[in-house]
């Protein structure tokens, strides 16, 4: 895959921006863990997936389940960046009669599956992608998932149906960036060996710093290549918060809009 | 009333339906989670083992996947017992079937006291209750085997999420192939003046022995099989409720949020007028055979018909 490192970053700075606007304007959201995958679904848009959002329902695309349904900021960012909808929209994120829920929904173009409860996603990727075989498409199935999130028993069960139905088409992406909302992951549940988890369970599991672009990239350019008859995951080392420095591993921006003197100095650390 | 043919289950109704449905539409498939043999729906396996898929013990994940497959076009059937289903994967039912609206057929098999010798763990008294306070979600539940059939084709020709309960035990047919379903239709079983009787499931035929118990009273009940509990059909209750002025509902289930309080919902807001309801009085079931435990929780012809008795003082 041929890219614009430059391009990409300078992307991924402007959706950082979003996310703490968006958030700020709204008075509530989740910034932590959007700004923790922004390199993951900027490359994820930009570089690897099959799409076209001016007509988000063509058949032959590749789909994207975003089981951390909270993240709305960095998802709502990156959509409307890719040309999905309007700008215009961000008025109403979190506002009655407003197509951006708080967390992810039909209701915007794009978006494959409410969600919001977690681990859910995993289960209908692994659906989507037993259509797509008895239609015989050829698709690819992404699912976001937080750290936090694959401590729910239902995100092993779908592990091990990926595991057994072959889906080597499904690329699960976990967005390990260390904290969930009441302190540190694996101080709360130690989810630690986490690839060897994985790959106990039947995938082919790939561990990267999921904020540096050649890395991610590379992990997405392997999908599909390198694990013939498995699922694929691709555990993302990362930060929640990334970018910000008083946000960076601090669990009380998990839920929490910056204010004005907080989103300022947020903007100027950006800048 | 007569019985058309050999009590059977209504489980049973469903499997062969579905394997008719499965013949002439290749987008009929189905999830499992291992009980597939006990819910009937192993026909289908048998018949179409590229369209089934088993995700093991896993009652989250089969919701789950028939979510996705449903989003790839497909007419998925899920299937288990009432128990496992609605409580183990009631958050995937809210959120994958319901609030994702995707067309999804929630099969369940194993509800009510019935179930017997298990016991409390196996026997669903709360599923009618959980399934019908979720937007989007219909709710059937059969008399019989034949209608159990006809509700399998209503229920697949119709886009989006239904549940239906279904019994493990043989219980009497008292319906034939001309009976008419149509999901919110009730269906008068018997004509009467002086109350209404309306039940679903099995209680539809103790209904009848109720009305018959009745009538060397001297009191004519009318019977209503209320197959669909949502959307309930509302003509219906008010019609029942102004020309006989009182209700008795029963049903295998929880007093609370059942047939009962969907019809009491319907007569307090519309035509109000004096109900009784046989139904489990918020308490587990246990081990027996299934006629004991009909008759320890109250719910035989014969309560009704005490229950049709006590209402009628309050006419």
């Amino acid at each position: 895959m041929g890219y614009d490192l430059s391009a990409l970053k300078q992307k991924a700075l402007l959706i950082r921006k979003e996310i703490l606007e968006l958030t700020h304007d709204a008075g509530c959201g989740h910034p932590g863990g959007s700004l923790s995958a922004v390199e993951l679904l900027v490359a994820l848009y930009d570089c690897k997936l099959r799409h076209d959002p001016k007509n988000p329902s063509w058949s032959d695309r590749d789909m994207v389940i975003i089981s951390k349904g909270h993240v709305t900021p960095v998802v709502y960012s990156v959509l409307a960046n890719a040309g999905y909808f309007s700008k215009d929209e961000y008025k109403l994120y979190r506002k009655l009669g407003g197509i951006l829920q708080g967390h992810v929904t039909k209701k915007t173009p794009g978006v494959e599956f409410n969600t919001g409860s977690l681990g859910h996603g995993l289960s209908a990727a692994n659906g989507l992608a037993l259509g797509g075989r008895l239609l015989k498409k050829d698709q690819k199935f992404y699912c976001l998932m937080g750290d936090g999130e694959i401590q729910e028993g239902s995100v092993w069960e779908a592990a091990m149906s990926g595991a057994q139905f072959k889906l080597d088409n499904v690329c699960a992406i976990v967005d390990y960036n260390k904290v969930q909302e009441n302190g540190l992951t694996n101080e709360i549940k130690n989810l630690e060996p986490l690839k060897a988890k994985w790959e106990s369970f039947g995938w082919y599991a790939v561990e990267i710093n999921g904020h540096n672009f050649d890395e991610v990239i590379k992990a997405y350019s392997d999908f599909g290549k390198v694990n013939k008859g498995k699922p694929y995951v691709i555990i993302a080392n990362t930060i929640k918060g990334k970018g910000v420095s008083f946000m960076e591993l601090n669990k009380s921006w998990h839920g929490k809009a910056p204010n004005d003197e907080q989103l300022a100095a947020a903007m100027k650390e950006l800048n | 009333m007569e019985q058309k043919m050999k009590p059977a289950a209504t489980r049973d109704g469903f499997g062969e339906e579905v394997v008719r449905l499965g013949k002439v539409n290749d987008k009929i498939v189905m999830v499992s989670a291992d009980l597939e043999d006990a819910t009937r729906a192993e026909y289908f396996k048998k018949e179409f083992p590229d369209r089934f898929f088993t995700v093991g013990i896993a009652e989250q994940d089969m919701v789950g996947t028939a979510a996705g497959l449903a989003m790839q076009g497909f007419t998925v059937f899920v299937n288990s017992f009432a128990v496992f289903m609605t409580n183990r994967a009631y958050d995937m039912l809210r959120m994958d079937v319901c609030y994702n609206n995707t067309n999804v057929k929630v099969i369940c098999t194993h509800a009510g006291v019935t179930v017997g010798e298990d016991g409390a763990s196996a026997q669903c008294l709360e599923d009618m209750a959980l399934m019908r306070v979720l937007p989007n979600m219909r709710v059937i539940c059969p008399m019989d085997t034949i209608e159990a059939a006809k509700a399998t084709k209503a229920i697949a020709d119709q886009k989006g999420p239904f549940y239906m309960r279904l019994s493990r035990n043989a219980i009497p047919v008292l319906t034939d192939d001309k009976t008419p379903f149509e999901i919110g239709k009730a269906i008068v079983m018997r004509e009467g003046k002086d109350v209404t009787l309306i039940g679903c499931g099995l209680m539809v035929y103790e209904s009848l022995q109720a009305a018959e118990i009745l009538s060397k009273e001297g009191i004519q009940a009318r019977v209503i099989n209320m197959h669909t509990i949502k959307p309930i059909d509302k003509d219906m209750i008010i019609k029942c409720a102004k020309e006989t002025g009182a209700i008795v509902t029963s049903e295998e289930h929880q007093t609370a949020g059942g047939l009962g309080s969907a019809v009491a919902e319907i007569v307090v807001q519309n035509s109000p007028v004096p109900m009784e309801m046989v139904a489990v009085k918020d308490v587990f079931g246990e081990s027996g055979s299934p006629e004991q435990l009909l008759v320890k929780f109250g719910l035989k012809g014969a309560n009704i018909a005490e229950a049709a008795k006590k209402v009628l003082k309050r006419k």
